[in-house]
């Protein structure tokens, strides 16, 4: 791509990028240790990835003042005006993720009980490592211009949602096997849901990135898995 | 920049639904320079379609060549086929001065002739025998001063010079001359490049008004106006029309590279 012949369109264009970049590098980590603060129980790292969630409701504001700035004095067009749109969506999903990786930290905090020999907490590890993939993926689309990476994160989010089912399914079954256990997979329901939503808003963030380097929607059949509200307990 | 091929892409729309104009391999030559190429394109009948392109492309050459503008330039010189109608306009039994009685023309800066307002708007009509006594006359000026968004402006002062009247009144001054011979066709060319952004704004209405009834052609410079006036718009480049189709399109998505350059200022 060409530049612009008013090189400070360019900058103001960059900078709207450098800091969604910016707050993806700081989902991630959010990701990475909300998960390890959950297996070791640690509550010191659980407040740590509520803290930083601040972080990304300033960066997410600064997206929006910026963008508005730009359309302003530039009135963009075309890829430019699709980029600045798509950068403020994109803030906005990395800022929702932002939310769910807090609720996980949040959770991790409020609860002092464990279960020994709970297989569901590598299943969450699992998934987790599933996210963070999708999560590296897709930004690395939106930094790399690259629509072909922003499909294959679209197509491959089913996964995640058969991997949240079938920890959905096991949950449910500690919970009857042994009542005692049950606010504590209550708490692993919702972080993996969490987790699973966080799946989500990068799919969100896979169009976006499509539409923005394309100028077309991502089409076609999509692999969508989520089937956990179709489960009755067994009890029933 | 200068490797980018200069083919034309084919609309999107393929074809235009009902076009008041059709241009088919038109090119125009000054002298040896070779100003239009090979220009295809159909203009639909009431609405708005705009030319876009860099200094010197022959989008305002090209729009002179609907009303025979450029006939008037020795040197210049009109090949192919463009059609009104239907009717080729070029058709040697087709008199040029009734064809500008079809297609009216407003220019860049405002020109109303050093006459009162009243004469501006009547002095067409007049000529083309449109008003049998002085009552019609007085109704065909109100009517197209109205039209043009001036009427309520100026009523009180009909006897003041044209030249009188600011730039943006001149300008819509000179719409109402032009819609005063009722013509099917209005050609623009840069009509807001000397006027306040409240004047084009002005304008603006008034094209987005008039295409009820009227087919506009304009060329802008300002992209936006092209964005927010047109519903078609043409895209040219060094004589040639690099992409043309439904202006949203071309605005949002431009499938030619040399479109995406142009209208997001990367031109070099």
């Amino acid at each position: 791509m060409t530049n612009h012949t008013v090189k400070a369109f360019d900058e103001e264009l960059g900078a709207l990028t450098h800091k969604v970049n910016e707050m993806g590098g700081i989902a991630e980590a959010m990701l990475v240790e909300a998960v390890d603060a959950l297996v070791k129980g640690d509550k010191v790292k659980a407040e740590s990835v509520v803290r930083r969630d601040k972080s990304l409701d300033v960066l997410q504001q600064e997206i929006e003042d910026m963008a508005i700035v730009l359309i302003a004095k530039r009135q963009p067009m075309a890829q430019d005006l699709r980029h600045v749109m798509g950068t403020v969506r994109i803030a906005g999903d990395i800022e929702r993720i932002g939310d769910l990786f807090k609720n996980i930290g949040k959770r991790v905090r409020a609860t002092d009980a464990t279960m020994v020999g709970n297989r569901t907490l590598s299943g969450i590890q699992n998934m987790s490592r599933m996210v963070q993939e999708q999560l590296k993926m897709v930004l690395d689309s939106f930094s790399q211009n690259r629509p072909d990476l922003a499909r294959e994160v679209w197509l491959h989010d089913g996964e995640i949602d058969a991997l949240h089912n079938s920890l959905f399914r096991e949950l449910l079954t500690y919970m009857m096997e042994d009542p005692r256990a049950i606010t504590y997979c209550a708490h692993l329901l919702f972080i993996a849901k969490n987790i699973e939503r966080v799946g989500d808003h990068a799919t969100n963030i896979a169009e976006t990135v499509h539409l923005i380097e394309t100028g077309e929607p991502l089409t076609g059949p999509r692999p969508k898995a989520d089937e956990t509200h179709y489960t009755k307990g067994k009890a029933e | 920049m200068q490797n980018l091929a200069l083919e034309t892409v084919a609309p999107v729309v393929e074809s235009v639904p009902v076009p008041k104009i059709t241009a088919k391999d038109v090119n125009v030559h000054y002298g040896e320079k070779h100003a239009i190429k090979d220009v295809s394109v159909d203009i639909p009948a009431k609405g708005v379609m705009s030319f876009i392109g860099p200094s010197g492309c022959g989008k305002s050459t090209f729009l002179r060549c609907i009303n025979r503008m450029n006939d008037t330039i020795p040197i210049c010189r009109v090949t192919g086929d463009l059609r009104i109608d239907g009717r080729d306009i070029y058709e040697p039994g087709l008199d040029p001065v009734l064809l500008r009685a079809r297609v009216g023309m407003v220019f860049q800066k405002p020109n109303p002739f050093p006459k009162s307002i009243y004469e501006n708007v009547a002095y067409g009509p007049r000529l083309h025998g449109l008003a049998s006594n002085k009552v019609e006359m007085d109704e065909l000026v109100e009517w197209a001063l109205r039209r043009a968004g001036l009427f309520e402006e100026v009523k009180d002062r009909l006897k003041d010079s044209g030249t009188s009247l600011s730039g943006g009144q001149q300008q819509r001054l000179c719409i109402a001359r032009a819609i005063s011979v009722r013509p099917e066709v209005i050609l623009m060319d840069e009509p807001c490049s000397a006027l306040d952004p409240i004047a084009t704004a002005k304008i603006e209405e008034l094209i987005d008004e008039l295409r009820a009834n009227f087919t506009i052609v304009i060329v802008t410079h300002s992209m936006q106006q092209a964005a927010r006036v047109s519903q078609r718009t043409a895209f040219f480049h060094l004589g040639k029309v690099i992409e043309e189709g439904v202006t949203d399109q071309i605005f949002m998505n431009p499938r030619h590279e040399l479109t995406r350059n142009y209208i997001t200022g990367r031109f070099g």
